[in-house]
């Protein structure tokens, strides 16, 4: 039973990868040029996957697009830019950081930030309160302490 | 007093959540906008040994309607795009992506024919060029051959009345 649990999930997690085809690259350097491209790119269709990780025809037109641009002698930054051209940052799973894309990088460390100053202030108002007693409320204070609360 | 301050980080959070809730995530905005059209050349689908370039289309207002014989939405559109045609405001060109010519010149025949001329982006690489990623899509152009408006799924009842003529209006009025 357990080994039939395990073998079922194998096959899905064989399936999860999509069926790259095979690509032909004479230097090292551009297959993983290619493999990270791959792995970087949105799929905008299945948007939750990478174009390595898509079967959708698009994912397949995009990876026969950087491949080809590969073997042009394009750079890496040079595929970056035809895609973000045409499908703009979206198509990046790491967006460059600029001006259009900064919440997206300094958005949580800003809710922490601001978390941070309510927690201080809260903190700092609370310490404050229970510091000083006034004259009246340390004499009330010294009635009840010797005489009980109902005097 | 002290349920002001939660009472306005609980509101900010509703207000993020709100527009989080109503953003569409199918919408990636186009990077196109306000820019040139991309290029193209590509055989004309009703007669394949005369092409059709965008740069045919300088001086006029156009829109580029992206649509396939496969694809499920162009079904449901392709009624307004007809309706559109009658109206006789503006140049209609299909991009016919990534589909067999006979598929596509059979659906025409069934289901109307309200392009002035389709070309064949028959491997796709127009519409990469488009930043097409869901068919249809329609981008309307200016005389300057700008892209000026981009809409991504079908056109719905409504959209040629609300959106469509007055933008036709707007850059009709424009100098080339």
């Amino acid at each position: 039973m357990k080994y039939w649990f395990i073998l079922t999930l194998s096959v899905f997690a064989a399936q999860a990868r999509a069926d790259i085809e095979y690509r032909d690259f004479k230097q090292p350097e551009q297959e993983q040029a290619y493999q990270s491209l791959i792995n970087e790119l949105r799929c905008l269709v299945c948007q939750n996957q990478t174009i390595a990780d898509s079967n959708a025809d698009l994912a397949k037109d995009l990876r026969r697009q950087v491949y080809e641009m590969l073997q042009q002698g394009k750079s890496r930054q040079d595929v970056v830019n035809f895609m973000t051209e045409r499908y703009g940052d979206f198509v990046m799973y790491k967006p460059a950081f600029k001006l259009k894309t900064f919440l997206l990088w300094l958005g949580p460390v800003l809710f922490l930030f601001a978390g941070l100053a309510v927690v201080w202030t809260l903190r700092a108002k609370g310490a404050g309160a229970d510091k000083a007693l006034s004259a009246a409320e340390r004499e009330k204070l010294k009635k009840i302490l010797e005489q009980g609360d109902d005097a | 007093m002290k349920y002001i301050l939660p009472l306005l980080l609980f509101i900010a959070l509703s207000v993020f959540l709100a527009i989080g809730l109503k953003l569409n995530p199918r919408e990636i905005p186009s990077p196109l906008i306000d820019k040139p059209a991309p290029a193209f050349k590509l055989p004309i689908l009703a007669a394949p040994e005369r092409t059709l370039s965008q740069a045919d289309l300088q001086g006029k207002v156009w829109l580029l309607n992206v649509w396939a014989s496969w694809c499920v939405s162009c079904r449901e559109e392709h009624p307004l795009l007809n309706q559109l045609a009658k109206m006789n405001k503006v140049t209609l060109v299909g991009l016919n992506y990534k589909d067999q010519a006979d598929a596509a010149q059979a659906w025409l025949a069934k289901q109307g024919n309200p392009y002035n001329v389709s070309v064949m982006d028959s491997d796709g690489r127009t519409g990469i060029d488009y930043g097409v990623y869901g068919v249809p899509e329609t981008f309307v152009i200016d005389k300057r051959g700008v892209v000026r408006y981009k809409h991504t799924g079908p056109i719905q009842p409504g959209d040629l009345e609300k959106l469509f003529l007055p933008l036709i209006q707007q850059l009709e009025a424009e100098t080339a």
